[in-house]
């Protein structure tokens, strides 16, 4: 399994902070991952296209090339406002 | 020393845990960050458009990238210990709501590692700040101003 997070913004519009997936070769990065969530169509497919977003496997910045394994906590996100 | 909490902290006891490190401190350079009343993007004379704020963060990640940004100032600067302390959940205009302090033997690395761990966790702890105004609740929008502030410490 894969636990997926949604923070801020991205939360609110999907209504959902978090989920399980099952992992397999179609979610093994962060782009494959994404782009099987935006076939979900909308909210999801509007939300996710945002150049502006961050994902983060296991509490970490990723890349699209981040590789997700059986296990992972990957999180998306908008940038951050703290401070 | 990281701490997330949603209670508000101390200056003075933030300060003497400082002080009380060690005997070699020289200098202690501390940021205090408080919750405004106004939009920075819209901003006019006059506008105190915000009512309360609210804070949500990542849980987990939030202190590893904070430490990560702690450890980076240790490797740059010749600073002893930081202390870092942001609130989480619903606050109010003028209420504090971060704390950064670093001793040092000097004051030229207490500020410097200051300010680079301020303009870091801007822009790369992940927090979000929610404001409440009159109209309703927004998400605040990232500024490239705070991008740019990390930017420049970079070689």
């Amino acid at each position: 399994m894969i636990k997926v997070l949604y923070f801020a913004r991205l939360k609110d519009t999907l209504n959902c902070g978090e989920e399980q997936l099952d992992h397999s070769t179609a979610v093994d990065t962060a782009e494959k991952l994404l782009s099987t969530l935006k076939e979900r169509g909308a909210p999801w497919r509007d939300a996710l296209d945002n150049s502006q977003l961050l994902v983060a496997v296991n509490q970490t910045i990723a890349s699209p090339e981040t590789p997700i394994q059986d296990g992972d906590e990957v999180a998306f996100f908008p940038p951050v406002t703290g401070g | 020393m990281i701490s997330i909490q949603q209670e508000d902290f101390d200056l003075a006891s933030e300060y003497e845990a400082l002080r009380a490190d060690a005997p070699n401190i020289g200098a202690i350079a501390t940021f205090t960050g408080l919750v405004r009343d106004f939009n920075i993007v819209e901003s006019t004379p006059g506008n105190t458009s915000v009512q309360g704020l609210f804070l949500e963060h990542y849980p987990g990640m939030t202190e590893k990238s904070l430490a990560a940004i702690i450890e980076t100032a240790k490797q740059r600067w010749s600073i002893i210990n930081v202390r870092v302390v942001h609130r989480i959940g619903a606050m109010l205009p003028g209420d504090q709501i971060v704390f950064v302090g670093v001793n040092s033997a000097h004051r030229g690395d207490a500020f410097a590692a200051c300010e680079f761990i301020m303009d870091y966790l801007k822009t790369e702890a992940p927090f979000w700040k929610k404001e409440l105004t009159k109209e309703g609740e927004r998400w605040v929008e990232s500024r490239d101003s705070d991008q740019q502030a990390a930017e420049r410490w970079k070689p």
